[in-house]
């Protein structure tokens, strides 16, 4: 597919690196001359140096050749007039980035209106992604498929688990509930396990499950399921307003410590059920006062990296709930992994995956079959939604008679709405979904994972 | 600096050369001569050895700019050497440096020879050599790129480093897309011309060989006499085909892709055929008295201009004979070259023009201190960062240039023999002035100074960094 992106900042690089893997035809749009040649130098796309905005610009970019324009640029006004643009001259999909709260209240009216065919908000999303976690805190990572009915969960073995030096098997026949095992990183190595693998302890697992069978299987295994009941959020900034607004209709209690005066005084406004504190969180003793050691959660959502990553830390030692941490920079996100932080959050990286996901389903109707994509273990698994159209190649044979690829599971039949975990006699369907777990990068059809 | 993907590189490359030789073999066996086996024999060990090399992805994939300088630089030096080995095993050019000069001037795209009698040569050398201008024209990276692309950045720092000009860009977003194009243009302009070439009376080794030649404006002929002894008509196609092949290859891409307005606004395109037209038009007038006829003043004006501006170096004359005014254009278009993004060598014109610029800005500054202007170009402003390294690109080729004079006047040639002989190869033109004009050659040269050509040939083609930084030893330090 052609595609634009303007705009190469932290979420323009994400996407040009994934969708590059994916063999797109991309050109890049940014004011910088630096940022262009950097980018036109270590990824094979077109670059151009000017305002995407601007008529001309787009028009060299050859926008009306082009099947979907991206606008990532650090402004809402000029994203929106990028795709306003696009739409009039190249007739393509467009996707914005609009950020500002204030235009995030009447975003269906903007997408409508302009014609936009998805408007990604990282922070909105990044609260959503949030509230998940906080919702079943056991899990570290929680992604969902079909319409929520799936979920996939990040969890880690701790010694005292009981799946410690067990096979899969055992394990299946331990909890007896309709879960399937699907990636093990240890260390270095990502598996994707068969029955016969046996799990050790510190091992990260990600299981797929129904939405009912993940909190069943948590219980089995002695995990808490049930959501936080309060959670102290650091930083007063966008996110902490999307993520406090859902939080406090999910009935949870949110205590918010922002060093800025005025804008605890704005949250006040549009928060009136929430906490606001006005102090500087790094000051330990403001939150020892404010019962850092009594709350169920704990999300630094400040401006700075390193704050963060110092609040979540020293959160971690003084109490047992669970603790998020918000991490603007991707680069380093294998030394910050190694540090333990709770879960992790990298708004910038959501944001891609969304706007990537929207590029495969877009691809749908031009070949390939890809419904959703969600990226696990840093990027490194994939798990993909497929929709079976009539005349594929796996309809109606037991997945046992079936010859995989290496290193693909079948991890979910979705039929009509019936969350099935596929078992060797399972049979596929027209018009099901299934989803895919696999280290390989850049299926697009559910007929690439056999031989 | 990482080895093993430099080594992974230029083992492609190898493969793609001795790919290549098979074709002068294949000539050779058609024509019966008794020196087919060296051209299948370097093409099998080179096949092998290529493919060995780069059998196996080296695992780590790091490449940085310097990386493909240093691939570009090596691969380059490596074809010219593999290259020489047909006609020096054979014995037709008896001498190892003499093969690699008559070579790395074909795969230059130079077209000096040291050969005093291209006419004794078999037919299988005659279209090694012509075919080398027409691979060394577009570059064998970029073909390399075409048929296997590698990833991410790998691509443009290779690109970057063969492609000649102040500023290297792709026409379409995918690299492989982008050589497939510019390849194909180059594919069916070479076979126009072989075919009007053929319908205006050559013989088919005729057309191809001139094709060839003038594809990659390398200029080695297959007569002595170069073109001198074709009919006019022939004289025409090839002084219009020259100039084609020295007009920056984008404007093809724009035809091709119908945007014919954009073609106009390029202003180094426009410069580039004003120049031409002025050149022509002064030579015309200098030289008419010697000639009985306007028109054969002017096709002859107009097939030399044409030869020198696109460092082609075919000749239909002596223009050693001409007026010292005649010869000083040359000179003076010579140093200037054809268009970048072109197969044609030299200094490129949007060099000289951002410099005038540059300098007409730098002027403008001691009148009005003050003022802030930007140098343009095609109504876009001139990155800072161009114009400063199209001053220093000037200085750089001056330094290695007079340092190459000063190396050849050891030799026992005239100045004007010396200063236009390494302009010659450095701007990969072929003739010079005096002993090594047009109806000389460069066999009178001692062993140093055809090395120093030899450099001077690469270094010119590859715009100087990529041949430079193979002698600079903090260039090869580990990552």
């Amino acid at each position: 597919m052609k595609i634009i992106i303007v705009g190469c900042g932290k979420i323009g690089l994400s996407i040009i690196r994934q969708l590059v893997i994916e063999k797109h035809d991309i050109t890049v749009i940014d004011k910088s001359q630096e940022v262009i040649n950097d980018v036109t130098n270590n990824y094979d796309v077109m670059g151009i140096v000017g305002n995407g905005a601007s008529y001309s610009v787009q028009k060299d970019a050859d926008v009306d050749k082009t099947d979907l324009l991206i606008a990532v640029t650090g402004s809402d006004e000029i994203n929106l007039l990028c795709c306003l643009f696009a739409k009039k001259a190249g007739n393509c999909n467009t996707i914005a980035r609009v950020r500002d709260p204030l235009y995030s209240k009447e975003i269906q009216y903007i997408k409508d209106e302009l014609g936009l065919s998805m408007i990604i908000n990282p922070e909105y999303a990044s609260a959503v992604e949030i509230s998940r976690l906080l919702r079943f805190p056991s899990a570290d990572k929680i992604d969902t498929f079909a319409k929520g009915r799936v979920e996939l969960l990040n969890l880690v073995i701790t010694e005292e688990s009981p799946f410690v030096d067990k096979t899969l098997i055992e394990v299946s026949k331990r909890v007896l509930s309709d879960i399937l095992i699907c990636t093990v990183e240890r260390g270095d190595d990502i598996f994707i396990p068969n029955g016969a693998f046996i799990l050790r302890a510190g091992d990260k697992i990600t299981i797929v499950a129904s939405a009912v069978n993940s909190r069943e299987f948590f219980t089995k295994v002695g995990y808490d399921t049930h959501q936080v009941k309060d959670t102290m959020i650091i930083g007063g900034g966008r996110m902490t307003y999307y993520l406090a607004e859902i939080l406090i209709k999910m009935g949870i209690r949110v205590k918010i410590v922002e060093v800025d005066r005025e804008k605890c005084e704005d949250l006040s406004e549009t928060l009136p059920k929430a906490t606001i504190i006005n102090g500087d969180a790094t000051n330990q003793e403001i939150l020892i006062e404010e019962g850092i050691k009594g709350c169920d959660s704990f999300v630094s959502l400040t401006g700075i990296d390193e704050t963060n990553i110092f609040l979540s830390l020293f959160a971690k030692t003084k109490t047992e709930g669970k603790v998020i941490t918000k991490i603007d920079r991707i680069s380093f996100d294998d030394i910050i992994s190694t540090f333990s932080l709770g879960s992790l959050i990298y708004p910038d990286k959501i944001a891609a995956d969304y706007i990537v996901s929207y590029v495969r389903a877009m691809q749908n109707s031009i070949g390939s079959n890809v419904e959703t994509l969600i990226k696990l273990n840093g990027g490194r698994v994939e798990a993909l939604e497929f929709k079976i159209h009539k005349g594929s190649p796996i309809i109606g044979i037991p997945l046992m008679q079936l010859s995989l690829k290496r290193d693909i599971l079948i991890g979910c039949i979705n039929h009509r709405g019936t969350i099935i975990i596929p078992k060797g006699q399972s049979v596929i369907e027209e018009g099901d979904t299934v989803i895919v777990v696999t280290t390989k990068s850049g299926l697009s059809d559910i007929k690439d994972i056999l031989e | 600096m990482n080895i093993a993907v430099i080594l992974f590189t230029l083992g492609r490359v190898i493969a793609i050369e001795s790919a290549f030789m098979v074709l002068p073999g294949i000539v050779s066996l058609i024509y019966k001569e008794s020196n087919w086996w060296t051209y299948f024999a370097v093409a099998l060990v080179g096949m092998l050895a290529g493919l060995l090399v780069s059998f196996k992805k080296p695992k780590n994939m790091q490449f940085f700019a310097k990386e493909g300088f240093a691939s570009v630089g090596l691969a380059w030096f490596l074809i010219s050497l593999t290259g020489a080995l047909p006609p020096f095993l054979s014995r037709e050019i008896p001498n190892y440096i003499d093969a690699v000069f008559e070579m790395s001037s074909g795969f230059t795209t130079t077209g000096a020879t040291i050969l005093t009698d291209v006419e004794a040569m078999s037919h299988a050398t005659l279209f090694w050599r012509s075919f080398s201008h027409w691979i060394g024209g577009m570059g064998i990276v970029v073909f390399l790129l075409a048929v296997m692309p590698m990833v991410g950045g790998v691509n443009m720092h290779l690109l970057r480093a063969e492609s000649p000009g102040p500023v290297v860009g792709k026409l379409v977003p995918k690299m492989k897309d982008s050589s497939q194009i510019l390849y194909f243009i180059y594919i069916v302009l070479t076979l126009i011309q072989i075919i009007s070439l053929k319908l205006m009376g050559m013989s088919f080794f005729e057309a191809v060989c001139t094709s060839c030649a003038t594809a990659g404006t390398g200029g080695f002929g297959i007569y002595n006499s170069s073109i001198a002894d074709f009919s006019t008509l022939i004289k025409w196609n090839v002084t219009i085909f020259m100039i084609l092949y020295g007009v920056n290859f984008n404007v093809y891409f724009l035809i091709l892709a119908r945007k014919f307005k954009s073609i106009f606004k390029i202003e180094e395109v426009r410069t580039y055929f004003i120049v031409i037209a002025v050149a022509i038009g002064i030579i015309t007038v200098n030289i008419f008295k010697m000639y009985d006829s306007f028109g054969n003043a002017l096709t002859d004006a107009a097939f030399q201009v044409a030869s020198i501006i696109t460092t082609t170096g075919f000749a239909t004359t002596d223009f050693n004979l001409w007026p010292s005014l005649s010869k000083t254009v040359l000179i003076l278009i010579m140093i200037c070259g054809a268009c970048a993004g072109s197969t044609g060598g030299g200094l490129k014109v949007s060099r000289v023009l951002i410099v005038i610029k540059a300098v007409r800005q730098e002027i403008n500054s001691f009148i009005h201190p003050r003022s802030v202007k930007a140098v343009g170009m095609d109504d876009r402003t001139v990155d800072k960062a161009v114009v400063k390294s199209v001053c220093v690109y000037f200085i750089l080729f001056a330094l290695i240039y007079f340092g190459s004079v000063f190396i050849v006047s050891i030799d026992k040639y005239d100045m004007v023999t010396n200063f236009t002989a390494v302009l010659a190869t450095m701007n990969n033109i072929g003739p010079g002035l005096e002993a090594v004009g047009p109806t000389g050659n460069f066999a009178g040269f001692n062993y140093l100074s055809k090395i120093v050509f030899i450099f001077d040939m690469l270094a010119g083609r590859l715009e100087l960094y990529p041949i430079l930084l193979l002698f600079i030893p903090p260039m090869w330090k580990k990552h």
